[in-house]
């Protein structure tokens, strides 16, 4: 393995000094450490790592140092240092420079193997959650059309939800053995039970209000009646289970080994609720003319100022782990989500209270936005799976903090 | 009771409901990397006697290590860790001698090409120089010396986890606790919704990739079984079985524990004060393994994590939050419609 590298000019090209075992000084320092150093941080500046070390997952996008080459030393990829804020180099970082070691840095926790069906279910979910708020307060309040506009709004954000939980299964056919047991050690078993106890409610009240489109005899008729007289109940019902729907899917990411929703899970519900919140009162501007829409405005505002207020301080709590909400698309999709949420909440404040045309594109707005941090958490949370930085350093902080967990 | 989901726990298969007749001594691996000669004979034992599909044939440029990470179609997997340093007091004298031209470029092509596709979820992979020579003779190039070297191996495996988070998160109750303190995967139960996956703090388990309709059990979670099949009827696992130099040994956890610590205070009076045991205590924070090892690095170097904790730990608190936060969105519901003036 100590044969010569052969790659001295490429380090000369990346503008760093050769570390090239022709060189016994630099060689010694970056291929002679004991068992378990940590050589990952000075080799990586000796190398001049800017971003040409950078490793991706088709390979180098430079050839790198030797003192690379080695196994079980230098971490692996270098996420780019481009974009978003880097604690990392920080001399009051409590880990300077982030230097850990990893197994040819790969991976040491698995990423889930699931598709965008998943963050697209957290943001359907929280709008049918949201929307089956609004349509309850509007139905007591009188406000048909945000009551129109929240249960259907509802009913299409839970179907697809549905759709996109079923479609994600590897066994799809097979849904149905979630309903042999009910666990509360598993997130995905309570929302399994969550859904049944809304799902209908929320079905029932879209159902009433889209009692109209039935031919006159049935809607006249016995069926007819009925559903006329269940709306109200059954929408009640469905406001009651339907903030559990929005706050539990932040427990299924959270409840992971994934390092940046784990490291989430004191705040996430909030931010989920939050979310839910904005998105669903902005589907209520678009829906509801302005005079009825005054409580999806609040709505909106309180759930969207909730949600960047307590992002903020769930990433201050994070550590390291909150880097990939900055970076790579996450860190899009993050940044995105805050504009389009500031412009949403400015613009209600502005003209949602005047203008339909106004309301609905500030509705429109959260919507984005509230879809936007879904993504974003959800790609964050992949990324710090498939890099083991995110898993050794913050262990091994807590080590040095307070030695192994070990419990009595 | 107590500790069913964190902390210390004598008797998992006792805690998940089994009783009297049914209830049988915990079962594991020690897995001592100290012999381990990286055979992977483990690897092949294992394969053949689940009949587990290939996934891919790779040569992935990190020293013999061709399969890359434990999977739902790797139960066993031989790392290969090079280093410049002596084990203990060995001297292979070849400090200082001259090292030939390397081809670490042509293997860094080959590892590229490796890693696509599929395989890409393996990451990228620094890798290791092997020294192999091309045609020109060993010592051409001026100045290049051979440093000290040392090989570590492990044969790494499911840990069968006191507290599983697999197991906690299985919405479908696929993932059981047997009665012997292992976890293993119902085949006709699990879904493939995936949360085990994530929920893994070793990485362990993962959903089949394959052609559906053709490649067995695709599309739902696989992991060791710790041979179930076997064990119930007295024998040993496929690896343990396999193995050449007893590395890797089958049995009761308790005496297995007793066995690891005389090895380990063995190579620590010989010299090697690297030697160290992983998960062989009841105390961390997965309440022990039920597959430990005895490592000679820290454990980041051989891939594992170096304090893991069973994730259903903070599920209490999430789930307290998650209450919160839903009564908080609730009682902004109400307000929203409550206060100022109608409309």
């Amino acid at each position: 393995m100590t044969g010569v590298d052969d790659r001295e000019t490429t380090d000369t090209r990346e503008g760093g000094p050769a570390p090239g075992l022709d060189n016994p000084d630099v060689a010694n320092r970056g291929r002679a450490p004991g068992a378990g150093d940590v050589v990952g941080g000075a080799a990586e500046r000796a190398a001049g790592t800017s971003g040409p070390n950078t490793l991706t997952r088709e390979g180098p996008a430079e050839p790198r140092g030797a003192e690379q080459a080695l196994t079980g030393q230098a971490g692996g990829r270098t996420p780019s240092t481009t974009g978003g804020r880097r604690k990392r180099g920080d001399k009051n970082a409590v880990v300077p420079d982030a230097e850990f070691t990893s197994y040819y840095g790969r991976p040491i926790v698995k990423a889930a193997p699931w598709a965008h069906d998943i963050p697209a279910y957290l943001f359907m979910g929280g709008v049918a959650a949201g929307s089956s708020l609004l349509a309850a307060g509007a139905d007591v309040s009188d406000r048909p059309a945000l009551r129109r506009t929240g249960r259907l709004g509802s009913i299409v954000g839970l179907t697809l939800s549905l759709v996109a939980l079923v479609h994600d299964l590897g066994r799809p056919a097979r849904f149905h053995h979630m309903l042999r047991v009910a666990k509360p050690t598993s997130p995905m078993s309570v929302g399994t039970w969550i859904l049944p106890a809304y799902g209908p409610f929320a079905g029932l009240a879209a159902a009433s209000e889209l009692r109209g489109l039935l031919p006159r005899a049935l809607r006249t008729g016995l069926v007819g009646r009925l559903l006329g007289s269940s709306g109200r109940p059954a929408g009640l019902v469905a406001a009651a289970v339907a903030p559990a729907v929005a706050s539990y899917t932040a427990v299924l990411l959270s409840d992971t080994s994934t390092p940046t929703w784990h490291a989430a899970h004191r705040h996430l519900p909030f931010v989920f609720v939050g979310s839910a919140s904005a998105a669903s009162g902005g589907l209520g501007m678009i829906g509801a003319p302005v005079a009825e829409a005054r409580p999806a405005r609040r709505l909106a505002v309180g759930g969207a100022l909730l949600e960047l207020a307590v992002e903020h301080k769930m990433e201050q709590a994070m550590g390291i782990t909150a880097e990939p909400l900055h970076e790579g698309s996450a860190g899009r999709l993050m940044r995105t989500s805050k504009i389009l949420t500031v412009g949403g909440v400015l613009g209600t404040l502005a003209v949602g209270g005047r203008s339909r045309l106004g309301a609905a594109a500030s509705g429109a707005a959260l919507l984005a936005g509230s879809a936007c941090l879904r993504f974003g958490v959800f790609d964050a949370g992949q990324e710090s799976a498939r890099d083991p930085r995110y898993t050794v350093v913050p262990q091994r902080e807590r080590v040095e903090r307070q030695g192994r967990t070990h419990l009595n | 009771m107590t500790n069913s989901f964190y902390g210390p726990l004598a008797d998992p298969a006792g805690d998940a409901g089994w009783v009297d007749g049914d209830h049988q001594p915990r079962k594991g691996f020690f897995t001592d990397t100290s012999v381990c000669i990286g055979c992977k004979a483990c690897e092949v034992a294992c394969k053949e006697w689940n009949a587990v599909p290939d996934d891919g044939m790779n040569w992935l440029g990190s020293s013999y290590d061709n399969s890359g990470a434990l999977g739902a179609s790797t139960w066993r997997h031989v790392k290969f860790i090079e280093q410049p340093k002596p084990l203990g007091a060995q001297q292979a004298g070849m400090e200082g001698t001259a090292a030939g031209v390397s081809v670490t470029d042509v293997l860094n092509r080959a590892a590229d090409s490796a890693l696509a596709g599929d395989r890409s979820t393996l990451g990228s992979t620094n890798r290791v120089d092997l020294g192999m020579p091309t045609t020109t003779l060993p010592g051409q190039v001026d100045g290049a010396q051979r440093t000290e070297f040392r090989w570590l191996m492990e044969s790494d495996v499911c840990k069968h986890c006191t507290h599983a988070a697999c197991l906690d998160v299985c919405p479908t109750g696929s993932l059981f606790r047997t009665e012997f303190g292992t976890v293993v995967v119902q085949d006709d139960i699990c879904n493939g919704c995936g949360y085990c996956v994530p929920a893994c703090p070793f990485g362990v388990i993962d959903r089949r990739v394959g052609e559906k309709g053709v490649t067995k059990n695709e599309g739902i979670a696989q992991k060791c079984t710790l041979c179930y099949d076997r064990i119930g009827d007295g024998l040993q696992p496929a690896c343990a079985t396999a193995c050449p130099t007893q590395s890797i040994q089958y049995g009761d956890v308790d005496e297995l524990r007793e066995r690891a610590q005389k090895r380990v205070d063995a190579l620590h009076a010989a010299g090697v004060h690297d030697a160290r045991l992983y998960g062989e205590n009841g105390h961390d924070g997965v309440g022990g393994l039920g597959a430990f090892f005895l490592l000679l690095d820290e454990p980041e170097v051989y891939g594992l994590p170096p304090d893991p904790v069973v994730t259903t730990r903070d599920l209490p608190e999430m789930w307290r939050k998650a209450a919160l936060a839903a009564v908080a969105m609730l009682a902004g519901a109400v307000a929203v419609f409550g206060a100022g003036e109608r409309r």
